[in-house]
Parts: C-alpha cells; structure tokens; sequence
C-alpha cells in the first residue's frame, strides 16, 4: 500500500435496492447481443452473416476507423439477427447461445514468457481489447499506443453498485495473470485503486501492481478521480483504463486458452422484488434476468448500468459491453402537484430545502423525473461539491458550450469523461445535460485535434 | 387536484403548437409547471435528478426574505405611530404597515411578472422564475413613501435593461433590485432620500415637535453623531429606513435560513462583514475625524449593509462564479460599502453602489481566479512531468 486518499467532496446517494450478496439461480441466457451502440463513435463493418455459425471468440465485426480493433462473439451459437435501426445503423447483433460456450482456441501461456506483440495480438484477436479504454476521451485503446500506466478501480461507488469482492470472488488467480499481461502493455506501472474495506480483500494479494486506497464518497471509485490523484493527465499523455472484471476474463483467456465471458452481474433497483447478483454471459439478453423479477407496479425505467451513466434499455434488450449491473427505477413521468412547495418528506436533495438532511441513512426510491425544467445556469458552487478534483467543472462546462478549444484544454477536458461529471449533471438545479454537453466537447475535441 | 390536471391536460393542446392559442403558450406553461411539476423525465446522462429545482430554490429566498418583511410592516406603523405621536398596539402596527406596503408589492410583481411574460412569449420560452426573488427584494429596498408609478418605472427599467436585454435570468451582469433601486435613486433622489421619506406621510404632514425622520446614516453623514440610534434600537430595527433593511436581526434570521438550506453562499456573507470590518478598523487606526472612529461594527447594523449583503450581494448570478472570487467579491463589498459611507459625504449609503460596481467587476475577479486555477494546472505538467 502506497497511498492513502481521503477524498471530502463527492455523494453517496442512498437508493433502495442494493443487491443482497447471494447469487440468484443462473439464467441461461438463449440469446446474447454485441452491440455497436456501445462504443462511441464507432462505424461497425460486419463481418458475419445471419445464420453463421459462431463460436466464443470470432470475429463479428470491426471499426470502420481503427480497422485493427475487432469485437468477438461472447458466446458461441448461431447469428439470428443483425437489427438497424435509422439509415441502416447497425444497433446490434444478435447471437442465439447453443448454452456449450465454446470457444476458438487462443494462447494458453504464461504472460510473462509472451512479449508485448503477443499480448496485444492475442487481446485483439480475442476481442478483449475494446475492454481497454484510454484517457483522455475515455474512448478505445490504440494498439499502436504505449500508455504512460494503466488503472484499474478495484470499485465500483456509484449507487447500487455491485461490491466485486463477491462478484470477484474466487478469480485471483486469473485477475494476477490479467494484471501480468496487461504489465506488459505500459512502460509504466499499473495503478489499482481499492476502498478502505477492501484492504484484506482479493485485491491484497496481488503482485505486479501498485495499490492505493481511495476513501470518501463517490465518485472515488470512479478510475478518473484516482488518475487524477495518482498521476494526472497531461496534454499530450494517454493513459489506459480497465475494469476488473475484463482483468479476469484476460486472466481466463491465458489462464485456459478459451474466451469466456461468464461474469456475476448485479440486479438491483427500489423496482426489483429481491435485488441480488446472477450469472451471466457477457451481452446476455435481459428478458430472462427481468422475468418474474420486477415488482411490475406501474411503468419501470430498465437501466443497463448504474443510475447516473448507466444507458436506458428494453426489457428485451441486452446488456451493455461495459456494464456489470442492470437497475430499475420507477419511470417518472408524472404530475405532482405544486411539487415545489411541498415539503416532499420523501425525496432525496443534497439541499437542505428538503429534509432529507435529517435522515442520512434512509435509502430513497427515486424515479426518473427531472424534478423540474431545464434552466440556464443559475446556481453556482454546486457542482465543485461532488467533484473531488482540481478542476472548475462549470467553467469548463461553458468553455465546451463557446467551443473554446483552449480553454477546454486548459481547464481539465483531458482528465474527465461523462462519469466523473455524472454527479454534477444529479446535482443541478437548472437540470443542465452535463453528460451530453461533455461528450460533445470530447467529440469536438477528437474532430479538431486527432 | 385531478380534476384540476384533467383540465389543464384538456386545455394544453389549445396552447401547443398549431393550436388555436399557441401565442400563449409560454403562458400556459408558467401556469401549469407552476401548479404541477411537470412530468419530465431523463432523456440523457443521469437517470435520476436530485429534487432542487430553481422554482424550490426562489421560494426559500422569498422565504427568507419574510421576517424582513414581517417586520419592515411592523415598523412602518411604530415609526408613523413616533412621528405623529400615536400610540398603536403590535398588532395595529403591523397591520398599518402592511396595508402600506402591499400596494408596492402588488405592483412590483404585477408589473415585472407582466414583462417577464412578455418576453418569455415573444422569445418563445418558458418564463423564468429569477423573478420571483427580485419582485419581493425591489419593495423591501424602497422607502415607504415611494409613489406607485415610480415603482412601476423603474421595476419596468429594471427588468428589460437590467436582464432581459442580456436574455433573462441567468444572463444579466448586475442585479435587477439593485438596479431599480439605482435608477430611483438617481432619477428621482428627492422621494429616495433625505430624512422625510422613510415614514409613512412625513413627507406630507408635519411630525410631533423635535421628530426628525433621519436614518442614522444621515445623521452620520451630517456630523449629528450624538443623534445616532443605540446600537440595540439598530440592531432590532427601530429606526427608520428602507422597508425591509433595518432589522439586522430580521435579516440575520433570512442569512440562516439561507445558508442552512445551501442556497445562499455563506463565504459571500461573510466576507462582506469582514471587509467592513477590515475597513472600518484601518478608519479607526488613522481616525482622522469623528465618522472614522466609529466602531467598525455599527455599519454592519446600518442602512442596507446587512440586507445587501445576505440578500443582494449572494445573488449567484451577478456575484463571482469561482469560490475562491466570492471571497475576494464579498471582501470588496464590504470594503467599499464602508469607504464611501465614510469618505464620500454625497452618498450616505454605499451598499447599493458597492455591490453593483462589484458586480461589474465579478466576471473580472472570476477571470483572475480561472487564469491562476489554469496556470497551477500546467505547473503540475512541470512537477509531474515524468510521473
């Protein structure tokens, strides 16, 4: 342990439907999709056709511009569906599971014994190389780069977050053989982030990296924030980031020779009769994971992913590449009655306007109402509140908003994606689309800067 | 209630695009968010919002605002009651006064609600709720005998060069109240100073004998120190004044309700105090005349300073953005405020002139404060250049 981090500034927002730590009986998932939707900015060029036959680990498709990226199937089967939606975008691709999970044979080394080419290779033809994300603009890893370090945030803060000490568990080996490979990646070192209560747990153990200990509220286990305490993001930098869960599949994958994409994922939500965690496979279909589940008392808003960055999905749909958790909410489309001046015993504000101040502990159900219209910028020192880094979060909202590029550069676009901001969108009392705005100004930046 | 909204939503289509009112949309909608919060849900970003909204934040800034208010009516009638030797009850009073002071409220949100309308119609938005707070403020900061058309003028010069001319709440660069307050002030001075103005009909019928009607900053201004108020009566409010800032006390409960909920930005408050009180000690150190060894305290408890700077100076939109700029933003007005009560013999109070010349130089200070924020940042790149 090197580093000890208290971080002050942040929210832990207390929602009803934290998953229980046992494990709901598996679901076979009978179809599993790769979606492109996931990825931003991504032009997929398909590779398969409907009807193929598919096992874990074959190409699917590949980016239009980074043509040496593939994504894989995550499990084998039959491809029953390729679906577009406006101008023939492709929205995903569906695979029917056989339920055999077989996969191509890959490597079966040791990484310490493979060179970098090797790793490299064998991630990018496994299609575990899109679980690389690179700071700055949080979007995919270049093959062609080096990262300063790599960084792994060994939790998850955000509300009702899967604990990954229990989805984790049993996986050190694999997640110590994932680190190793992925240290042959950087020149530099490999970062991992753990909470306090962490200290004695699967990521103690774990050689070939540096350990710090984040405390505070969220978002401190958002990787961002610990870059940003560890070792900053300079103009001109790239440093790259990963899950732990995508750490132990790269674990697997060495480990065995065989892509498998098996992971615990968390049901959670105030909508969900008994929040706990699931087996799955990696782009699992949500219907059976949904089935029987949710409470069903009026309309549910179905998140893949947590409630502040997490995407809004169907009952049928799938879930996300990057997601380890879905959540239900109560879908908030109603009136309330001078809602403003009520006193509103029931609802959760950082402000003291409300009274939730006096119960710090009681969980919320909260639902997806605005809480109000969209405004311009009224308030101000809200945001700084819950965003633990040396950065003027709205000052560089509006360098984004003028396009100012220098300003968007100075001020700290380099360091931040939509997660870090997240927060900051929740807070908002002028209901300012904080996460959008960001995304366009790092979508603004990589069209006039490479 | 449900019949109410089955109403409404019976109604909305009258007023949405292609409808037979849809001119009046804005209006419509003003009405309907108003009584319901509207069904809006997350369309991006994060999937649920916290429950603040700027409707919930401007009723807590009336709010704290009503003690002042409450009080302000009270004092109306125990300062006409001194001046005309009546003797009323509590109760008489605040009732006396309230009757006084409503006709001044009824007009300043009659007419600048009736532009914000306007030009939320013509502009095609919705109508902001900025003024909800400013239409409360503008009365308290006016003396009692201020005619009702000079109201309405200055709160119709305020509200369009004041902020709508820069796109309405949110975007204005000084402070709506302050600048009606500024343009009765200089338009009219005669009804917005001297000492026959702070009380209900002194300015019309001659008072009990030795009554002078002056605030205790016109009898500082014009060397009548001995005449100044106790600190107690100045501190409770028993003077005379503009209708809502002469109880600091009234006032100090506003602050807590203010800075308790969040809404108002205690470091801005409390830098104001201290940069007065930094101010008025240096007077006291060189203590040239008499007004410069007044105890720096007493200008916390005269004229407009406790108001202007709970009420005025934390509007967040004209004060400084950065938190490290509130302070500097705060201290200035303080520091200000004091230096021209004490030095400029033209102006009796400086608080309305201090917070709008520093609310001119807010986006300044910010600038300084962003600038210093990016020049640390790229420092870093030479300490931990090769992290």
């Amino acid at each position: 342990m090197s580093k000890v981090i208290n971080l002050k500034r942040g929210l832990n927002i207390h929602l009803k439907g934290g998953a229980e730590k046992i494990l709901g009986t598996s679901i076979e998932a009978d179809t599993v999709a790769l979606k492109p939707t996931d990825f931003h900015g991504l032009v997929p060029k398909i590779l398969v056709k409907t009807d193929q036959q598919v096992k874990a680990g074959e190409p699917i498709f590949f980016d239009k511009y980074n043509p040496e990226i593939f994504f894989t199937a995550p499990t084998s089967g039959q491809i029953i569906a390729i679906n577009r939606g406006e101008r023939r975008k492709v929205l995903e691709i569906i695979i029917k599971a056989d339920g055999k999970n077989e996969s191509i044979a890959f490597t079966k080394a040791d990484p310490q014994k493979l060179s970098r080419d090797e790793i490299k290779n064998q991630l990018i033809s496994s299609g575990l190389w899109p679980f690389l994300k690179q700071r700055p603009y949080g979007t995919l890893a270049k093959p062609s780069q080096t990262p300063k370090h790599i960084f792994i945030s060994g939790f998850d803060s955000a509300p009702l977050a899967p604990d990954y000490e229990f989805t984790l568990k049993g996986q050190s080996g694999a997640l110590q053989l994932g680190i190793n490979a992925l240290a042959k990646l950087t020149d530099g070192k490999i970062f991992l982030g753990i909470s306090p209560e962490q200290s004695n747990g699967i990521f103690s153990g774990l050689k070939n990296v540096e350990i710090n200990q984040f405390s505070g509220p969220h978002p401190a286990g958002n990787v961002g924030i610990q870059i940003h305490h560890i070792s900053p993001v300079n103009k001109g930098e790239i440093v790259w980031t990963i899950n732990p869960q995508a750490v132990v599949f790269i674990g697997r994958l060495f480990e065995t020779g065989k892509l498998d994409l098996t992971k615990t994922i968390a049901l959670t939500g105030s909508e969900i009769i008994s929040p706990k965690y699931y087996k799955c496979i990696q782009g699992t279909n949500l219907a059976g994971l949904l089935k029987g589940t949710t409470k069903q008392v009026g309309k549910e808003r179905i998140i893949s992913g947590n409630v502040l960055v997490g995407t809004q999905v169907e009952a049928d749909n799938y879930l996300g590449f990057y997601d380890n958790q879905v959540t239900v909410i109560p879908e908030g489309d109603h009136y309330e009655f001078l809602g403003w001046a009520m006193p509103r015993f029931n609802k959760f504000s950082v402000s003291r306007s409300y009274f939730s101040w006096l119960t710090p502990n009681k969980v919320y159900t909260l639902d997806s109402n605005l809480n109000g219209e969209k405004r311009a910028y009224v308030m101000t020192g809200e945001y700084e509140k819950v965003l633990p880094m040396d950065i003027l979060p709205v000052q560089l909202m509006k360098a984004i908003i003028a396009e100012d590029i220098d300003k968007m550069e100075s001020l700290g676009l380099y360091e931040v994606i939509e997660e870090d901001f997240a927060l900051c969108e929740y807070v908002c009392t002028s209901k300012i689309e904080v996460q959008r705005i960001l995304r366009e100004g790092i979508n603004l930046m990589i069209k006039e800067l490479g | 209630m449900k019949s109410l909204r089955k109403f409404i939503d019976n109604k909305k289509p009258l007023f949405q695009k292609g409808g037979k009112y849809q001119k009046l949309g804005s209006t419509f909608g003003a009405i309907e968010t108003f009584l319901f919060t509207p069904n809006h849900t997350s369309k991006s970003g994060v999937h649920i919002h916290d429950s603040i909204d700027l409707k919930r934040t401007m009723i807590i800034v009336v709010l704290a605002m009503v003690p002042a208010l409450l009080f302000g009516s009270w004092n109306i009638g125990y300062q006409n009651g001194l001046a005309f030797g009546i003797d009323r009850s509590i109760m008489d009073n605040f009732i006396f006064g309230f009757i006084k002071i409503l006709p001044i409220i009824v007009v300043s949100y009659g007419v600048g609600l009736g532009i914000e309308f306007i030009f939320a119609q013509v502009r095609g938005h919705e109508v902001n709720e900025g003024y909800l707070v400013t239409g409360m403020l503008i009365p308290l900061i006016l003396p009692i005998n201020i005619p009702l058309w000079m109201v309405a003028l200055a709160v119709a010069f305020a509200v369009v060069f004041g902020k709508e001319i820069f796109g309405g709440t949110g975007y204005n660069i000084m402070n709506v109240a302050l600048i009606a307050r500024a343009f009765l002030f200089f338009a009219y001075p005669s009804q917005m100073s001297g000492d026959k103005v702070w009380i209900y009909e002194l300015n019309s019928k001659a008072p009990v004998d030795g009554f002078s009607g002056a605030t205790p900053l016109a009898d500082l201004a014009g060397g009548a120190f001995a005449k100044v108020s106790s600190m107690y009566d100045m501190f409770m409010g028993f003077i005379p004044g503009s209708i809502g800032e002469t109880s600091t006390l009234a006032i100090l409960i506003g602050a807590a309700i203010l800075i308790y909920t969040g809404i108002g930005s205690w470091e801005i408050m409390l830098s104001t105090v201290i940069g007065a009180l930094a101010i008025g000690f240096l007077c006291n150190i060189l203590s040239v005349n008499e007004y410069m060894s007044l105890p720096p305290y007493t200008h916390l408890v005269m004229g407009g300073f406790a108001f202007g700077a709970v009420f005025m100076a934390s509007d967040p939109v004209t004060a400084s953005h950065t938190n490290k700029g509130k302070w500097i933003y705060g201290f200035m007005i303080g520091a200000l405020t004091v230096l021209i009560r004490v030095f400029n013999p033209a102006y009796p109070e400086g608080m309305m002139l201090a917070i709008l010349l520093m609310n001119v130089w807010a986006p300044l200070i910010d600038y300084f404060v962003v600038e210093g924020h990016i020049k640390r940042r790229l420092k870093r790149v030479n300490i931990n250049g090769n992290a």
